[in-house]
């Protein structure tokens, strides 16, 4: 009866000569009707076929749509620094000089929300944007009733873009397998064809189908659904993998630094820590100087911490480290030292409290590969970004005049230095080096926690875990050593819990050195002695 | 009895100090109580129960740096987690401080403590049974960092983990603990750890004369262990030792097996420092996870190097020293206190390697070119 009444007023709007007009007059009966009577409004307004209404539509749903009690204007609420404003829904303008007391909600009920999101998703389905368009088909996925099947069934041969189509085949699908008067065996195709999807509103369809009391469909709707959940494991075991990834490109901008200075130098800067806070202080400072840039102020924020924390570097090897050389006893000491004055100077300057540096509008937000798989732009860049440094050291070390003189010096002090190699300079370079390079790690690590003054501290043991597993003075053995403990910790951390999941890495490393005193890759030749 | 005080402080030249030492330190603990217990409150020679107190956490700091210095100063393995066997001994005391509590808990269940209470537990974990014994706690604050010692020292020394290497493993080991210590399945408390106390052995810990006693043990205490240290460490077995920090190869070449000699001196360390911390607990009245950080095993370390490693008595002033600066220095500028302990760590490994005990040497030596000095590393 519903859809006969809708469809003679369908008959008849589309015969009315004016349209803006009827939506008008419609836009205002909403400011007078009652509550049951809602329904068909929003029937005789969808069935205007007008995208300009989908803010309207969306504004009630969410419960935000008002009217003006003096002149019975339609009107959305939105939220402008924690006041309420008000907009006119077609314009997008604000609306000056009208405050909560001028408005009246337009209510809206359960049955009505689940009208209006059946009537944005069809006139979204007829939108231009293909993206648009699948998300509208998506949303139609938890309840194919006979219109949307129809429509859908109609919108199907005229559809260009894949996706959409597999989409809507998708949703064609769902209607097909729920239909009982359907035939058994395109009931059972159907399902086949569901199985492949990896859809929530499928697998909420597929469990319904498991109990139905067609046995031969219910078989189907078991086997698609275990196909499906083997599906999500395997997507969840990816999803796992790249936090493990994630974890380990953040110890390897940790620790590639301190592989530096401690491979080289044999030195342990304890303070490697608070070079990283400072490269995150940089970011943040960066970030206060340049406001209105916020999505540049990255590029700004690299060159700047590596300045920063490379020059705190080379102070640190002058003032204190080279008159220690040769007893790095008295050097992890001295360092620690340093670690605790530069901790309270940053606890003096910018407060023991965290702050927020804000992430770039380019990274945030995240990459949906399918329904139940999305990987978070911050975390991808950052490991793009620690492997480019990766690279870019690696590079400086085998290409460089500075990387020759450092691995002369590192494998041969003395011999290094009766052939004219200047090593306090190089020692300076390389500790600047080191420093400059935790301070890069800083900037990414201020996109992923808050910055404060302890940010430090809590990286510092497990990037010395890092470089003695991975076998000190070796780059690779860093790389390989920083993800294999990121990949462990996070397979672990399901079963076990995160605090014992970095128990049982420690325990492991413990128990590696046993087994490898040097490392994964440990040096060879004369060199390890 | 002097047949005993000459076998004590027989042995190398910086033992010579001990004894006086001895008696110094016996001597105030002495007078302290004394002007405790026997003066009225508004004398001005009164000594008030915080004080003494606050005397007798110092006393265990120092039991725990001579802890830290027999192995850093005397074998030169630097221990970055010595923290760890003081807050396990302090773990057991507080053990058994807690099923002291009895049913006098906020709960007053008669068992279960009250952590456990409030994590809805039935009954009580296996590690807390016998721990109501006195005794049985005592054994368990010397025999489980012992043991921890014994198996990590000889994991560590038998592949020959030396230098920088084994102070971050050990500051891992402290840090695993750490975070094993917060979890409150583990069964110690938790983030809040043990506390809320009432007596030990059926004396108030809250009474004066508990206060006295705890501080007049912990005194004789630490006399009692610099005094075997010492002997322990002139003897053959301290010779091996020392020729262990100074050149480990070459001794091991003469044909000592030096892994043994490391692991027994690690143990007897790491019992000492369950010791100091078993007596740290009832006097401070709680323990926690946070005794367990690394940062308080390494600022053990400055107490020993400020005072001079290598010389026990060294240890035991630069760990009153510190302490005393940092009651005196936290109460006046709390902000400071970290700038200066950091300075104190660079200034002192810049400038005075041997600490204060090698300053009175250089000095004395500049008096007196002649007199030969004695070298440490």
């Amino acid at each position: 009866m519903k859809y006969l009444i809708s469809f003679c007023l369908l008959m008849f709007a589309s015969w009315m000569p004016v349209h803006a007009a009827s939506t008008e007059t419609l836009l205002e009966q909403l400011t007078t009707t009652k509550l049951s009577k809602l329904p068909d409004i929003v029937e005789q307004l969808a069935a205007q076929e007008d995208e300009s209404l989908l803010p309207v539509f969306r504004a009630w749903l969410a419960g935000d749509l008002h009217y003006v009690k003096d002149s019975n204007a339609i009107v959305v609420e939105i939220d402008v620094q924690g006041n309420d404003a008000y907009v006119d829904p077609f314009t997008q303008v604000q609306l000056e000089g009208i405050s909560s007391k001028d408005v009246k909600k337009i209510k809206v009920n359960n049955k009505l929300r689940g009208l209006l999101r059946g009537v944005i998703a069809r006139l979204q389905l007829t939108s231009n944007n293909a993206d648009v368009r699948e998300g509208a088909v998506r949303e139609l996925l938890a309840d194919v009733d006979e219109d949307t099947f129809a429509a859908l069934e109609n919108l199907y041969p005229k559809e260009s873009n894949n996706d959409v189509k597999e989409m809507m085949q998708t949703a064609l699908s769902i209607y097909t397998a729920m239909d009982k008067s359907s035939s058994q065996t395109s009931r059972v195709a159907a399902i086949e064809f569901l199985g492949g999807s990896l859809e929530n509103d499928v697998r909420n369809a597929l469990l319904k189908l498991s109990r139905d009391s067609n046995e031969a469909v219910a078989a189907a709707a078991d086997k698609a659904l275990v196909n499906i959940n083997r599906q999500v494991e395997r997507y969840a075991l990816v999803d796992q993998l790249f936090f493990g990834l994630s974890l380990g490109s953040v110890l390897l901008l940790a620790s590639i630094g301190l592989a530096i200075t401690f491979g080289v130098m044999g030195v342990i800067n304890m303070a490697h820590g608070e070079m990283i806070m400072l490269g995150a202080y940089t970011t943040y400072v960066v970030q206060l100087v340049m406001p209105n840039y916020i999505d540049y102020s990255i590029w700004v924020a690299i060159p700047a911490a590596f300045l920063v924390s490379g020059l705190m570097g080379v102070l640190i090897e002058r003032l204190v480290i080279c008159r220690l050389h040769g007893r790095p006893l008295e050097t992890l000491l001295a360092t620690f030292g340093i670690s605790l004055i530069l901790q309270q100077l940053v606890r003096t300057i910018f407060s023991p409290l965290n702050r927020q540096v804000s992430t770039p509008s380019w990274m945030s937000g995240s990459w949906e590969i399918n329904p139940v798989l999305s990987l978070t732009l911050n975390r991808l860049y950052i490991l793009a970004f620690a492997l480019l440094v990766f690279l870019a050291l690696v590079f400086i070390l085998k290409k460089s005049s500075l990387g020759l003189n450092v691995r002369a010096v590192s494998q041969n002090r003395s011999m290094a230095k009766a052939m004219g190699v200047k090593t306090e300079w190089v020692d300076a370079m390389t500790f600047g080096l080191g420093s400059g390079i935790a301070g890069i790690a800083g900037v990414a690590l201020s996109q992923l926690t808050n910055v404060g003054p302890n940010l430090g501290q809590a990286y510092i043991i497990d990037s010395f875990m890092v470089v003695v597993f991975g076998g000190v003075g070796n780059l690779l053995g860093t790389l390989v050593a920083a993800f294999t403990l990121g990949i462990a910790n996070k397979f672990l951390e399901p079963t076990t819990g995160a605090v014992l999941a970095a128990i049982l890495v420690l325990v492991f490393i413990i128990l590696f050195i046993q087994k490898r005193p040097k490392g994964l890759f440990p040096q060879k030749g004369r060199a390890a002695e | 009895m002097s047949k005993l005080i000459n076998w004590f402080s027989e042995g190398r030249s910086s033992g010579k100090y001990t004894l006086p030492f001895v008696i110094l330190l016996l001597a105030v603990t002495v007078l302290a109580s004394a002007a405790n217990l026997l003066l009225p409150q508004d004398s001005a020679l009164y000594v008030s129960t915080y004080s003494i107190t606050l005397l007798g956490k110092y006393l265990c700091y120092a039991m725990l740096a001579l802890a830290v210095d027999i192995i850093w100063g005397y074998c030169g393995i630097l221990s970055l987690g010595h923290g760890a066997f003081f807050a396990l001994g302090g773990y057991a005391m507080g053990m058994y401080l807690m099923r002291q509590i009895g049913d006098r808990g906020v709960y007053g269940h008669p068992i279960l403590p009250d952590f456990m209470v409030f994590l809805d537990w039935q009954e009580l974990p296996w590690f807390w049974h016998g721990m109501d014994q006195f005794w049985f706690a005592m054994i368990m604050a010397v025999l489980v960092p012992g043991l921890l010692a014994f198996v990590f020292g000889w994991l560590a020394f038998r592949s020959r983990v030396t230098g920088v290497y084994l102070s971050i493993m050990t500051q891992a080991l402290t840090y695993a603990l750490l975070l094993a210590f917060f979890r409150n399945e583990m069964g110690f408390g938790g983030n809040n750890g043990l506390t809320d106390f009432k007596e030990i052995l059926g004396f108030d810990l809250q009474a004066d004369s508990t206060r006295v006693s705890l501080f007049i043990i912990t005194a004789i205490l630490l006399a009692v262990v610099l005094m075997l240290s010492q002997r322990i460490l002139s003897s053959r077995l301290g010779k091996v030792t020392l020729a262990v920090r100074d050149a480990e190869a070459r001794t091991r070449f003469i044909g000592y097996r030096t892994e043994r000699y490391k692991v027994w001196l690690f143990v007897y360390s790491a019992v000492i420092a369950g010791v100091a911390g078993a007596l740290y607990v009832p006097q401070v009245g709680i323990i926690n996870p946070g005794e367990f950080s690394p940062i308080n095993s390494i600022e053990v370390v400055i107490w020993v190097a400020v005072g001079g490693r290598g010389t026990l008595i060294g240890a035991i002033i630069g760990a009153l020293l510190v302490n005393y600066a940092k009651t005196r220095f936290t109460a006046i500028m709390p902000d400071g206190w970290l700038f200066a302990l950091g300075a104190l760590f660079v200034l002192v490994t810049l400038f005075l390697p041997k600490g204060l005990i090698g300053l009175y040497g250089q000095l004395k030596s500049k008096r007196q070119p002649a007199s030969s000095q004695e070298v440490t590393s």
